[in-house]
């Protein structure tokens, strides 16, 4: 319970004070007079880039305990000057939206609804049909004994949203198990 | 009682705050304003402001959001105008040119004859001797402009509140102290400009578990509305629509220099054949002493959906506690003779 | 751009796609540059701009060749730029033939599989040596590497192919009628302001105002910009658009100056990285193209297939190059004696992309589908078949954040509503795996301008969530698990990999380590390990090893340079220390063209890099693009090729005679010089050409994705989808919605799909304001909401009126978002530019109706309804339709009742 001061009560203050109408530092309360901007309570404060346009906008952020509290334009960035459109200013609703799934779900064949499924298990079962795709689609050589060393049976699209290292291992690793359809966006 | 009208210049200084501080505002050019949308966005994400709306489209053009409210503190309005309206705004701009400026040319079209290879002009170019007819009118163009509280210098809002949660900041801002309003509304017919609300649906309803997560919303009931970023204010950073805002239309600073920089830009429009420019806001003799927010508009402000001579309801309340004295003393007087004469 | 006196932005919605790079146009107009924007739309780039042009979708070709007749006619060329720095001057092989001399074709064209065999656009030799190496005479016919003649626009990597050396025969006073200029001035001589109205719609003042805002703002103290986006690539043909704005810029002396140049404004955070290190196909990193079978069996095919040691330029290192990436992925397994493990690496046979890979889906050729943050069953042409190829599948991977309609189709897609797929009926097993997002997983962007920016990490991710690193890093590490005691051959690529990151405590791979490797590191000796500072410390004998040659430097000195913040108030404003861009922190590429022959600026005002004489090397605002110490009036050694054969005028360093291409030799696949053509479905006949539409146009011919009509149906017939629709982005969305339809903030700015459509078009249809409409094609029928506006202005062009609409193709049917509406990509079908694969989007034959489209299986009667009064049927879809290489079998074959998706209830009748 908060003590109860005389003189701090706003019409005290009215009347003691240079604000007589009673309509500025007289009625402020005590949460006005300590406000603060929510980024002042970070743990964290990172230089990042916008996730969304190919422009790259710097963005600023902010996380305390391990969640994000805010992201807002770099002034640093010599490209936006602290600046972000609506997209990018929407940033934080992105990363911690409510319609964002964090467990894996999976769904059996003719199922009709998502199931539970453990990450483990998941990347099994994901590597186990990686190998049997190849095996059933791989094609050793064409028709005229030129080496294919291919395997048909495995695609993948996307790549313009993740990061060049995430590009770099899975072409690398598509490549080398002989899936050469990867696609991206960048197609389109 | 002292006046109820302030000075332009200090509305802060008059509210008691010890210590000095130049007023802060805005300074929106409409005429650089690309319609993203980001400033309503960052000034949501600021706040943590609710959606509103029923996700359907207005059919206004490419605002979906409407007006300012309770949710949404800043609204950008679109406007498609064609070469009719436009001639008219440009008209009305030069009724408002004060004297001095160069020659505005009679409307040509074709190419302009001595016009300067330099296209466009630069800004602080000598231009007298050079053409400056005004380009072909287009056919067509598209306002956009991003609508905010106004801050005014003589609030509405402030004026009538009940319980001081309504205050005048140390930046001459107005703002809503959240822990001290008790939703009564009274502000909310206060606003010549139709910017402050409640927070409040007037129904009471379950919430999905959805709903739940998306957005606990504290201030539920209570008045709502921009409070130019206090909480960034008060640490020395921008808020949050100037900052984001990609082109600088919206430009904030200590409110003096937003005026001039409003003037300049008129100027320079006007040298460029734009006489439809001119500024909202920022004459400290209109209803509501000048706002700390001064527009720069490329036509008539009922076309942003603004009223055109707003005027702070309380403008006439001395005139009206001395009408309401000498009703009362007269009142007096006639109950006195009443009595007085009743006695036999 | 800010530094431009003149931006012609087309092809792009600059304002509302890329608004806060928006904000550089706003400085240049501060500054007094015009901007003008041509568009069939005026859109909120147009409202901001000093003038918009409405355009007929798909016209550029016939604007831009305008203009380039009119520069070219009236004298305005930059004379000592296009003289020095182009291939102006050479002379082209004597049985060349433009398309004016055979009515839209050029030289060299086989109908039969719809290919040009480019031999004969070649140079004319300089020397008389017309040995035949490898490659057999004239290097650029086997360029490719491909069995001679065959150009196939998948084999080459950036530079295009090579030439045999870099010194053709020239003409330098451009007057030889077989020189590259007055090829260039013949070819284009029809292309008139005249023609400019009939064809674009664009009045004569209007052009005129254009060309004249170019050639004021071009020349020594002056320089125009170019700002294009999708709205140039996605047409059949737009690689040629880009390329004629490319010969435009040329002429004009606009290239490797500072506010001249060519925008290419891309979409997605880091889609120019993904194309860098590519997630495509047809490239390795680098720009290294994919080996291709028959052509490159062997690495010194391939090597050779790429660049000469004799051409000139950086391409004659593609040796080196491709050394590097091999150690880097096989590392002690690639050795000299071995090739470097080029075996390892699988071939092409044509185009796999990402529509033929859908076709193969549909044929049950494909088992398993990744997908790695994109929604094809939104974002890809033709979604109906997108979705259907899905249902053929044996499992799906989706990695994303919330459940994307690519994810849900199986469940609540169109194709349940209407009856074409039934959910307990589709095999296909789904895996969604969540994704960690952009703050939870430090990395590297490539943005649009070739800026590589890191990002650092904020927070940890949530739950199941990872990162596409771990999870592919995993994802290895379980393959190789499992194939550890395979003897056979074919798993050696796998089991050999160099796949041996630094994990953290979580299990994480550091994403560092691998952008080290990226960069390139020694090999052995006493500077084995120590990153490289330069792509020119690549060695061909494997003592270097590094995965993508343009991104060397990236980490120099060890120091992450990508990670440099140096606060943009703090630097002048190329502001080289905040962040890398590549090659080598380049900002500008070619800027040796901003000094003239001597090496002097072109003028005070656009001073950019020049030769600093008491140095005796290359300096200025940027890290000049050209070989530090070579002086300007160095003739270049042609016997050594490379670097060292660049003139010290050879400022284009990446093509192979280090000129600016005017006239292409090789690289483009449908012709040396950009020619206008209609589309397939156009029903205005072509006014330039009696060649209707691309000759080499991919086309994929199905009953599915069949086209309308065009010319080449009956009058009637030809009315039946009688307007064109284009599509293009909002601001308050990203792409297909994943991104922005499941944000409440984002969804209630844009919450519903709309089309808009003029006044006069409302009248003719019926369409209300903010009523419905339905839009047809004959690949599907969608509903949207009706916005009139004049914004959308009716056409005059060929003697008709031409109606356009806009439809914004954000929305997907599904219900995990926040907001839905009909895929606009239903409507759109697969016809690709031969070139780059990339399908039109932008230029659409369509009806349209008022009133909301019909629900269930009455959806796919109406489609077909529309489909036979316009003629086309799955019989007919081969005649009207083939004329281009067929990639796919072709499936007018199936049976007319094969049901398409997976054990159908209703089959499909048409």
């Amino acid at each position: 319970m908060t003590s109860f001061q005389f003189l701090e009560w706003p019409v005290i203050r009215q009347l003691r004070g240079a604000d007589r109408l009673g309509r500025g530092a007289a009625v402020t309360s005590k949460a006005t007079r300590s406000t603060a901007p929510r980024t002042s309570e970070a743990d964290t404060v990172v230089q990042s880039v916008c996730p969304y346009c190919a422009v790259g906008c710097g963005q600023k952020v902010f996380a305390k305990d391990n969640r994000v509290i805010q992201i807002e334009g770099d002034p640093d960035s010599p490209i936006s000057r602290g600046r972000l459109c609506p997209k990018g200013a929407a940033s934080e609703q992105l990363v911690n939206s409510t319609r964002r799934i964090t467990t894996v779900r999976y769904r059996p064949p003719y199922a009709t609804d998502w199931q539970d499924l453990d990450l483990d298990t998941a990347m099994d079962m994901i590597a186990d049909r990686f190998l049997e795709a190849r095996r059933n689609h791989w094609e050793d050589e064409d028709e005229k004994g030129h080496p294919l060393r291919r395997a048909m049976g495995i695609a993948s699209l996307g790549g313009a949203t993740i990061d060049n290292e995430e590009n770099y291992l899975a072409k690398k690793l598509f490549t080398a198990a002989g899936a050469i359809q990867m696609e991206n966006q960048a197609r389109i | 009682m002292g006046s109820l009208i302030e000075s332009a210049g200090r509305p802060g200084a008059d509210s008691g705050w010890e210590h000095e501080h130049p007023r802060k505002g805005f300074f929106t050019d409409t005429s650089i304003c690309i319609g993203c949308k980001a400033c309503e966005v960052a000034c949501k994400e600021w706040n943590q402001n609710p959606t509103d709306g029923d996700l359907e489209l207005l059919g206004s053009s490419f605002d979906n959001t409407g007006e300012l409210g309770a949710n949404t503190w800043r609204h950008v309005a679109f406007v498609e105008q064609d070469s009719e309206r436009i001639e008219e705004a440009k008209e009305s701009g030069r009724r408002l040119v004060s004297l001095g400026m160069p020659t505005v040319g009679p409307r040509s079209s074709g190419p302009r004859p001595g016009a300067p290879s330099t296209p466009g002009g630069r800004p602080g170019d000598d231009l007298t001797g050079e053409d400056t007819t005004p380009p072909d009118t287009p056919e067509f163009r598209w306002l956009m402009s991003s609508d905010v509280c106004k801050h005014c210098t003589n609030a509405g809002c402030l004026d009538v509140c009940p319980t001081g949660a309504l205050h005048r900041t140390e930046f001459g801002t107005v703002v809503v102290q959240q822990d001290v309003c008790n939703g009564c509304g009274t502000c909310v017919g206060g606003c010549p400009f139709g910017v402050i609300e409640r927070r409040d649906d007037g129904t009471i309803s379950p919430r999905s578990s959805r709903d739940e997560g998306e957005q606990k919303d504290p201030d539920h009931g209570t008045a709502n509305k921009c409070t130019l970023c206090y909480d960034r204010l008060v640490v020395g950073e921008t808020p949050a629509c100037a900052q984001t805002c990609p082109t600088t239309s919206i430009k904030f600073g200590d409110r003096e220099d937003m005026v001039d920089s409003a003037e300049e830009r008129v100027q320079q429009l006007h040298s460029q054949g734009m006489t439809e420019a001119r500024l909202y806001g920022a004459n400290p003799h209109d209803g509501v002493g000048g706002i700390g927010s001064v527009f720069l508009l490329l036509d008539e402000p009922e076309v942003y959906g603004l009223p055109p001579d707003p005027q702070v309801p309380t403008k006439e309340l001395p005139q009206m506690y001395r009408t309401a004295g000498v009703a009362a003393l007269g009142m007096v007087a006639a109950t006195a003779l009443a009595f007085l004469g009743g006695r036999r | 751009m800010a530094n431009a006196d003149c931006i012609v932005i087309q092809g792009s919605n600059m304002a509302e796609a890329h608004p806060v790079g928006y904000q550089w146009v706003m400085e240049a107009r501060s500054r007094g540059a015009r901007v003008i924007h041509v568009d069939p739309r005026f859109s909120r780039t147009s409202a901001n701009a000093d003038k918009h042009l409405p355009i007929r979708a798909g016209t550029d070709i016939v604007l831009l060749g305008a203009l380039i007749n009119h520069v070219i006619a009236n004298d305005l060329w930059f004379t000592d730029y296009v003289k020095a720095f182009t291939n102006a001057s050479s002379i082209i092989e004597g049985d060349f033939a433009d398309s004016e001399d055979l009515d839209g074709l050029f030289s060299g064209f086989d109908p039969a599989t719809g290919t040009y065999d480019n031999a004969s656009w070649q140079y004319a030799d300089a020397s008389a040596d017309g040995a035949d190496g490898a490659d057999g005479g004239h290097g650029a016919s086997t360029a490719t590497g491909v069995p001679h003649g065959e150009s196939h626009g998948e084999s080459h990597g950036s530079g295009g192919p090579q030439l045999e050396h870099g010194e053709p025969a020239r003409d330098e006073t451009l007057q030889d009628p077989r020189c590259v200029f007055q090829i260039l001035k013949r070819h284009y001589a029809r292309y008139t302001a005249e023609m400019v109205e009939e064809a674009c719609g664009i009045s004569r003042a209007d052009f005129e105002y254009l060309a004249r805002s170019m050639t004021d703002n071009s020349g020594p103290e002056r320089t125009t910009c170019f700002a294009y986006a999708v709205g140039w690539t996605q047409h059949v043909g737009g690689a040629q658009f880009i390329r004629a704005a490319g010969v435009l810029q040329l002429l004009l002396g606009n290239m490797g100056r500072p506010g001249g140049g060519i925008m290419a404004l891309r979409g997605h955070a880091t889609i120019q990285g993904s194309t860098d290190i590519p997630t495509l196909f047809n490239l390795l990193p680098g720009y290294l193209p994919m080996p291709k079978a028959g052509a490159h069996d062997s690495f010194e095919d391939y090597v050779d297939s790429i660049g000469s040691k004799s051409q000139k330029g950086f391409w004659a290192e593609s040796e080196a190059y491709a050394v590097n990436l091999l150690k880097a992925w096989w590392g002690d397994a690639a050795t000299a004696e071995n090739d470097w493990a080029f075996d390892y690496l699988p071939r092409l046979t044509g185009a796999h992309g990402t529509y033929q890979t859908t076709m193969r889906m549909l044929e049950d050729g494909l088992d398993g589908f990744f997908l790695l943050g994109q929604n094809p069953a939104v974002g890809s042409a033709n979604g109906r078949m997108q979705r259907l190829g899905m249902s053929h599948l044996k499992w799906m991977v989706v990695r994303d954040f919330s459940m994307i309609e690519s994810a849900t189709w199986w469940k609540e897609g169109p194709e349940i509503e209407s009856g074409e797929l039934k959910t307990e009926d589709i095999a296909t097993e789904m895996f969604f795996l969540p994704a960690a997002n952009h703050t939870e997983k430090a990395g590297s962007f490539t943005q649009t301008q070739r800026l590589v920016q890191w990002r650092q990490q904020a927070v940890t991710p949530p739950g199941d969530c990872r990162s596409e690193l771990a999870f592919m890093f995993e994802l290895g590490q379980r393959l190789r698990e499992r194939l550890r005691d395979s003897t056979d051959p074919r798993d050696r690529p796998l089991l050999d990999l160099t796949w041996d990151y630094p994990t953290d405590e979580h299990g994480e791979p550091d994403p560092e380590s691998v952008l080290k490797e990226i960069n390139g590191y020694h090999v052995g000796g006493e500077q084995d390990g120590v990153p490289l500072s330069s792509y020119t410390q690549i060695t061909a004998d494997g003592t270097t090893a590094g995965g993508c040659w343009i991104y060397t430097g990236v980490y120099a000195d060890g120091v992450n340079q990508a990670a440099r913040r140096k606060p943009g108030s703090e630097q002048d404003s190329t502001a080289a220390e905040w962040a890398w861009a590549w090659p080598a922190n380049r900002r500008i590429l070619y800027n040796r063209a901003s000094a003239d022959a001597d090496g002097k600026p072109w003028s005070e005002r656009k001073k950019y890099v020049w030769w600093d004489e008491d140095t005796q090397r290359w300096t200025g605002k940027d890290i000049p693009d050209f070989p530090a110490d070579k002086h300007p009036h160095d003739l270049g050694d042609a016997d050594e090729g490379g670097a060292a054969a660049l003139a010290g005028n050879d400022a284009f360093v990446m093509q192979a005679d280090g000129r600016g291409w005017l006239f292409a030799p090789s690289g483009m696949v449908d012709g040396p010089l950009p020619t206008h053509y209609e589309t397939v479905e156009s029903a205005i006949p072509n006014p330039l050409y009696g060649q209707q539409a691309n000759p080499t146009q991919m086309t994929i011919t199905d009953r599915d994705n069949m086209n309308a009509p065009g010319i080449t149906g009956t009058a009637a017939e030809g009315e039946v989808y009688p307007y064109v629709f284009t599509t293009y982005r909002l601001t308050e969305h990203h792409t297909a919605g994943g991104m922005s339809r499941f944000l409440p903030y984002l969804a209630e700015l844009q919450p519903e799909l709309f089309c808009e459509v003029s006044p006069e078009l409302a009248e003719e249809v019926g369409l209300e304001q903010n009523g419905w409409a339905t839009v047809i094609t004959p690949r599907s029928a969608i509903e949207a909401r009706v916005l009139v506006t004049r914004r959308m202005r009716p056409l005059q062009a060929a003697g008709r009126t031409v109606h356009q609409i806009g439809i914004p193709y954000h929305w997907a049917q599904g219900t995990e978002a926040v907001v839905s509406g009909d895929a606009v990509n239903d409507l759109i079908g697969m016809n690709l530019d031969a070139n780059t694969q990339i399908q039109n989007s932008k230029v659409i034959a369509c009806a349209l109706r008022p009133g909301r489209r019909p629900r269930g299986p009455a959806l796919r009667d109406l489609v077909a309804d529309f489909q036979d009064r316009a003629g086309i049927s799955p019989t007919t879809a081969e005649s009207t339709l083939d004329i281009g290489p067929t990639t796919a079998e072709p499936s007018a074959e199936l049976a007319v009742d094969d049901p398409r998706g997976a054990d159908t209830a209703s089959g499909e009748e048409h």
